[in-house]
């Protein structure tokens, strides 16, 4: 993908004129309080956690933030905005602000990090795949799909699989469930096939802001050649870039990430549901369909409407759910954090979940599969534990 | 110092390759060229040299698809000048495109005299590193290939390090000018965030330079007779059955072969 010269536009929230727009300006109604650094996940090792940041912006000094590293720890979980009295827009506004800064002055990008960066450029996956293989999981899928740019014909749902999902092993599991689900739903939909690149939200959130605004722009030509009614996701984030991000350049779709929607359909799935399964089941809250988003119920409902699941809650669930550290770019940070001797959120998360005694941990962002199973093997708990994406448990009640 | 550095495109083994119906090249329509890894790290050294010496980087680039977003990248990481280089055949050709490239270093303003001229000691169309010591010998400077760090660049000297097998290094001493074939540079290639290369977009310019007639026929007494696809050999053998049969088997092979 070339990398594309549009301008931002004129109207962008930026540090320097930050206290011009409202949300900017809710900055200064900061308390000090500190809630935001002590409920951070990383907010014990960070050298800036979001209270100082707001003190240094204060105090004009900045530009001592930005010569620090410490906010790659920042996971982008939304757990600092959830609970600030003052809902000041940590995580959506002033944090990516700062994290820009800190990423352009990054004395050495992490090597993981930075090949995750170029591949997505290149490839439009940080996988470094290649772009023509995106579709290639189709041909095991098992039910029909199609592919738009072979059948440009309009479409009532365009299905954005995203990266995740079309590469992954796992996350391939989860696009074939999925695929079965719509298919027994008697959508009509498609998918956009190699011309899909990523949407880029944790690389904003990474501060990687240019990376970000070449995906959009790209994406944007592309949803454009083709007329469908509907975009639903199943990339947590994506469905955050496409709600939050993408308008500013014109998106106007209607967007909804696959749980909340499967959930809107729960009657219509129940009796497809036909197959038991004696599962005692945990769900994670991913941090942007739960915190950001407040999705909480849907994914629940779902587990519910699937006989034999018993469904068992985590200590920390709903909005103080615990960050799978994938975030903001936290999926290529790994070996930066191990070798920082910070602890993997990931392993955080799933000793909290192996501890509800539930067999399988159920799942609904597209990183948390490979995070949460990597987590599970470190901690010699693979036995003990399955991790199933939502749509893979809805999928399996499906079977005969 | 004025520094120079010649990078390339070369074919991105990512994608699947195939060959062209001439049977001796490779489908330019299915290729997708990537800048070569070596020349990459040719660029990062010659950039932390201005670090450390000042001067100045300029970057000659062979045309290809795509080489302008490797041209606006190197400048938003410090390059100075953009030279693409129309009129050199890339591929196998790599004699005929380093004596050109070497003409058109001598025929392009301002380009020499130059104190070093940088570049990958190896590309993935280049394995034998040909091009480098080429480059040099049409010029008529000293050439030192599998270089890992540049130790000092005086006025006259550079002092370099050359790897050799089983973690042996030399430390070499050239006169100035010299050409460099780099193998590593002395740190991996830095990220450069897209925002700086969407600004050196709108900044730098990219020069346009013509090679000159291609005056260097390939070697005479050699001659690309066929270019082939890897042939799939049928050898492997999938172990099938259970995660503990499959283990019982592996180990039993391995056993088998005395590797136990």
């Amino acid at each position: 993908m070339g990398i594309s010269g549009a301008a931002a536009p004129a109207c962008e929230l930026t540090l320097e004129n930050l206290f011009e727009f409202p949300q900017g300006r809710r900055v200064l109604s900061c308390i000090q309080c500190g809630l935001c650094a002590g409920t951070c996940p990383y907010g014990d090792v960070m050298d800036y956690p979001p209270r100082r940041i707001i003190a240094m912006l204060r105090a004009g000094l900045l530009e001592k933030v930005f010569q620090s590293d410490g906010l790659l720890a920042c996971v982008a979980c939304y757990a600092c905005m959830a609970k600030c009295p003052r809902d000041i827009r940590l995580t959506e506004v002033l944090l990516p602000l700062v994290k820009e800064q800190v990423f352009l002055n990054l004395p050495e990008t992490p090597a993981e990090l930075h090949r995750a960066l170029e591949n997505t450029l290149r490839y439009g996956n940080p996988f470094g795949e290649s772009a023509r293989k995106r579709a290639a999981w189709v041909k095991t899928a098992g039910v029909p799909i199609r592919i738009l740019p072979e059948d440009p014909r309009p479409v009532d749902v365009l299905w954005f699989v995203e990266c995740q999902n079309s590469y992954h092993p796992r996350g391939q599991d989860v696009s074939r469930a999925t695929a079965r689900l719509f298919h027994a739903l008697g959508m009509d939909f498609a998918i956009l096939g190699n011309e899909e690149k990523c949407a880029g939200e944790c690389a904003r959130l990474l501060g990687e802001t240019g990376l970000f605004d070449t995906l959009m722009d790209y994406n944007m030509a592309v949803f454009a050649k083709y007329r469908f009614n509907r975009i639903v996701t199943s990339g947590a984030h994506a469905y955050d870039a496409f709600v939050y991000q993408y308008p500013e350049r014109g998106f106007r779709y209607i967007v909804e990430q696959t749980t909340p929607f499967l959930a809107r359909h729960v009657d219509r799935l129940r009796p497809l549901l036909t197959r038991k399964l004696p599962y005692a089941v945990t769900y994670h809250d991913s941090c942007c369909l739960g915190r950001h988003n407040g999705f909480y119920e849907e994914p629940r409902s779902l587990l519910r409407a699937i006989p034999g699941v018993r469904l068992l809650e985590m200590t920390h669930n709903r909005i103080n759910s615990i960050c799978c550290g994938g975030g903001g770019g936290g999926m290529w940070l790994d070996t930066y954090y191990k070798a920082k001797g910070y602890e993997r959120l990931s392993e955080r998360r799933v000793k909290e979940a192996a501890a509800t005694g539930a067999d399988v941990l159920a799942i609904s962002c597209p990183y948390e599969i490979s995070r949460f199973e990597d987590a599970l093997k470190v901690l010699g708990y693979e036995r003990r534990m399955l991790v199933r994406d939502v749509t893979e448990l809805l999928a399996e009640s499906m079977e005969a | 110092m004025n520094l120079v550095v010649l990078m390339r495109m070369v074919p991105d083994v990512v994608e699947e390759l195939e060959i062209a119906p001439d049977g001796k090249s490779l489908d330019r329509d299915l290729l997708r060229m990537i800048p070569s890894e070596s020349d990459d790290h040719a660029l990062e050294e010659a950039l932390l040299l201005k670090e450390r010496y000042g001067g100045r980087v300029t970057v000659l680039a062979l045309s290809a698809p795509e080489v302008a977003d490797l041209l606006y990248t190197a400048a938003a990481k410090g390059a100075d000048r953009l030279i693409e280089l129309r009129g050199v055949q890339t591929g196998l050709g790599v004699r005929a495109a380093a004596l050109a490239c070497a003409d058109a270093m001598t025929s392009l303003a301002g380009v020499l005299p130059a104190d070093l001229i940088l570049t990958g000691a190896q590309a993935i169309e280049d394995l034998d590193g040909l091009a480098a010591p080429l480059l040099a010998d049409r010029l008529g400077w000293p050439y030192l290939g599998v270089v890992t760090k540049v130790n000092e660049l005086a006025d006259r000297t550079v002092t370099v390090v050359k790897e050799f097998p089983g973690g042996f290094r030399g430390e070499f001493q050239m006169t100035l000018p010299a050409v460099l074939g780099i193998q590593a540079a002395e740190r991996p290639p830095r990220y450069v965030p897209v925002a700086k290369v969407r600004a050196a977009m709108k900044a730098a310019k990219i020069e346009v330079g013509q090679a000159p007639e291609p005056i260097a026929a390939p070697l005479a007494g050699i001659d690309l007779v066929e270019l082939c696809k890897p042939e799939a050999a049928g050898r492997a053998e999938m172990l099938e059955g259970a995660p503990e049969e499959v283990a019982g088997k592996l180990c039993e092979l391995l056993a088998a072969h005395g590797l136990l």
